[in-house]
């Protein structure tokens, strides 16, 4: 079993929650792991991404090979775009549907959505208010989580205990939020 | 078998704190930011068993750390690649000194310079300094290599260079730790004269360092990480040094590489292990990350003979970093192909956050400009670069921490009028100072605006050296009580922040506004740490 999962955001949006989350749920399978990010100067509301990579044999390269990633997941729709270059064939695309918008020149969001379509595999959810819903916009990155569920290749009650334990200092209130927001992800995700 | 989830960073910090250091000493820098960071969050540095403060800059950094060791004590300084320019007298004197207790030196380079403004191979300041080099090539190698270096710096009484790209420094994976060495106890040198570099003794010193660079090339805790593994296909052989290795193997399954490889992680190495490749393949193809070391030494002055392939003939590219897809093609393995970014996709540059105070301030350094004409802000290392981008587009340079206090006083020698330098406060305190001091020695007319955000904001929020103390630093360096002036860059300040501004543009000699108000994240990272502090008084 080897996974390579591509995630995607602008700085702040918590991908490295969602990073975090698989990585500790492949920890407890005792699953091999590398998982690169962004730190620094780039964080400053430009893009970030964190290159996932998890697998039963040791893994060599911290870095993902162009059209070899299985999976990317975005917190933001442009975003998902931008590291199409890693896409292998066949690949899904997990994201928000809503932008971010920083920059003068963000493109119609139409055309976006229009663009992700063209990849046989995505899914687009409305992450923000789904995770509204649960009780917390913030939850919009584990809404994407749990759409992404399925195809990464780890047992739902592993990923589940994973984000109890990231959120557990927070407390239980926020723990629920999360879960619930995971949860309602991964239901659109079984529907599709 | 306790497994730890951790950034290459992190893992030094650990085997450092496992390897027993009493000291750690810092200052922020990306990617090297997260070793100090670590051991501050760690139980032995809460405690306060490992003393780790930030310094107020990498020479600091390592003179501290020598002090440390001077003592008989484990210590590690860390840095980022242009760090160690700012400690490179201390670094290369200290090999000259030798050290006492085992003495680490973490270089964090950024090939690629995602987040520095060069991408210098540090590699090349362990040979300048005839200072052994680990150059790990995964996190559990970084850890493991932490207590070899301590051993090797006690043994031959040198300080070590740890070398880390940014993939190695920012990527997480597992690590298996062991059991925790105690700290070494207080006992200086037996020779404490060693550590006065006064011609004669330094001349005696130079040929002992001389003489163990070339003995510890044969050292096992160096040649245990340089392994050869032989192929079936001759055709090529391949030199791969540090995380160069990864990329490699990489594009071969099941570990299959047909070509002998030499992994090199150590430096120096004997030449010995060069010819395990050499006796047995006529072509060479050399892959490092950041600059040609390996591949010039191996082309020598004369370049004949044998085919290398490398960046230096533009099989590598000759600059940036690696990645699979750059190996495969000088490999002549097809790379994957994914689908085509879209031409929607518009880039996205960091900015400043959402209500930060330096942007109220570049407002009305802009306006406060505007009737002379010039281009000659000088600026610095900092959140405050974005000011390069629209829509302030008023700096007019970024070169080194300091610099934009000095070139300020070299532009007003040579005529610019009025010569400002925008400097943040942490910046100021690492190397703005002396410069500060040469304005007032030869009463020079610049005006020093200091973004004083109350903290080092560019590297994620870390304690300043400077906070509290900017109006006795200036006016202690013998600025003019009257012309140190503060403000509160607020929108509701702008026209009176406008006005000082101008005052001291005016003034013919050396002035300075300083600009205070909290970083807005650090400020909401502030308020969070106190509510949940008084949470927990309540229920307690």
């Amino acid at each position: 079993m080897k996974k390579d999962i591509i995630i995607a955001g602008v700085g702040g949006q918590g991908i490295l929650s969602i990073a975090a989350t698989i990585g500790l749920a492949a920890v407890e399978k005792n699953m091999f792991l590398k998982q690169s990010e962004v730190h620094g100067m780039s964080q400053r509301g430009g893009d970030v991404v964190s290159h996932l990579r998890i697998s039963d044999k040791p893994i060599h390269s911290d870095l993902i090979p162009y059209g070899t990633s299985d999976l990317i997941i975005s917190v933001e729709p442009m975003e998902a775009l931008r590291h199409l270059p890693w896409l292998a064939p066949g690949g899904w695309i997990v994201t928000n549907s809503n932008p971010y918008v920083n920059i003068s020149d963000y493109p119609p969001v139409d055309e976006i959505i229009k663009n992700i379509k063209k990849v046989k595999n995505s899914i687009i959810v409305d992450a923000d208010s789904i995770a509204a819903d649960c009780g917390s916009i913030k939850a919009a990155n584990m809404v994407i989580l749990g759409a992404a569920s399925p195809f990464m290749g780890i047992p739902l009650e592993n990923l589940e205990d994973a984000l109890k334990k990231m959120f557990s200092k927070k407390g239980e209130q926020i723990v629920e939020i999360n879960l619930k927001a995971f949860r309602s992800g991964r239901k659109i995700a079984e529907v599709q | 078998m306790q497994r730890l989830l951790l950034l290459g960073d992190e893992a030094i910090a650990q085997g450092a704190i496992d390897a027993g250091i009493s000291g750690m000493y810092a200052y922020p820098g990306t990617p090297s930011t997260e070793i100090m960071e670590y051991i501050q969050a760690s139980p032995e540095g809460k405690s306060g068993r490992i003393e780790c403060r930030w310094s107020s800059n990498e020479k600091t950094a390592v003179e501290t750390a020598l002090g440390m060791s001077y003592c008989g004590k484990r210590a590690m300084a860390a840095m980022k690649h242009v760090g160690l320019n700012v400690a490179a007298d201390a670094f290369i004197n200290s090999a000259i000194t030798g050290v006492n207790g085992g003495l680490i030196i973490v270089a964090a380079d950024d090939p690629s310079m995602h987040s520095s403004q060069n991408e210098q191979d540090s590699r090349f300041y362990g040979k300048f300094a005839h200072v052994p080099v680990y150059e790990p090539r995964n996190q559990q190698e970084a850890y493991d290599m932490v207590f070899d270096a301590f051993e090797l710096s006690e043994k031959y009484s040198l300080p070590v260079l740890m070398r880390i790209p940014t993939r190695l420094a920012h990527s997480r994976s597992g690590v298996v730790k062991r059991r925790q060495i105690p700290e070494k106890k207080f006992r200086l040198p037996d020779d404490s004269r060693r550590f006065i570099l006064m011609p004669a003794i330094a001349r005696k010193r130079f040929k002992i360092l001389l003489e163990n660079y070339e003995k510890l090339q044969f050292d096992n805790r160096l040649t245990k990480y340089n392994t050869f593994k032989d192929g079936p296909d001759r055709s090529l052989g391949i030199i791969a040094c540090g995380i160069a290795v990864n990329y490699l193997m990489e594009n071969f399954s099941d570990d299959e590489l047909p070509y002998p490889l030499l992994s090199v992680s150590t430096y120096p190495f004997s030449k010995d292990i060069i010819k395990d490749i050499t006796g047995r393949c006529r072509e060479i193809l050399v892959l490092e990350e950041g600059y040609p070391l390996v591949e010039e030494q191996l082309r020598g002055i004369l370049d004949e003979g044998r085919r290398i392939y490398g960046r230096m003939d533009g099989t590598i590219p000759r600059d940036g970093e690696l990645n699979p897809d750059i190996v495969a093609s000088a490999l002549g393995i097809k790379a994957g192909k994914g689908h085509t970014v879209p031409e929607i996709v518009k880039s996205r540059p960091p900015s400043f956050c959402k209500g930060c105070g330096h942007a109220d301030m570049f407002n009305a350094i802009v306006e406060a400009i505007k009737p002379y004409g010039i281009q000659g802000v000088f600026s610095d290392i900092g959140c405050y670069t974005l000011a390069a981008l629209p829509p302030y587009s008023c700096i007019n340079s970024c070169v080194d921490m300091g610099a934009s206090v000095t070139m300020a006083i070299g532009a007003a020698d040579a005529g610019l009028f009025p010569s400002i330098a925008v400097i943040g406060d942490s910046t100021f305190t690492h190397s703005g100072m002396p410069g500060l001091l040469d304005a007032v020695a030869k009463n020079s007319p610049v005006t020093i605006i200091i973004a004083d955000n109350l903290t080092t904001g560019m590297t994620g929020g870390q304690e300043s050296n400077a906070t509290g103390r900017l109006q006795s630093i200036c006016t202690g360096i013998g600025v003019a009580p009257e012309h140190v002036r503060t403000i509160v860059p607020l929108r509701r300040n702008h026209e009176e922040n406008v006005r000082i501004m101008r005052e001291e543009f005016e003034y013919r000699g050396p002035s300075v506004v300083i600009a205070t108000r909290e970083c807005i994240q650090a400020g909401a990272r502030r308020r969070k740490s106190e509510k949940s502090e008084k949470q927990k008084n309540n229920e307690e």
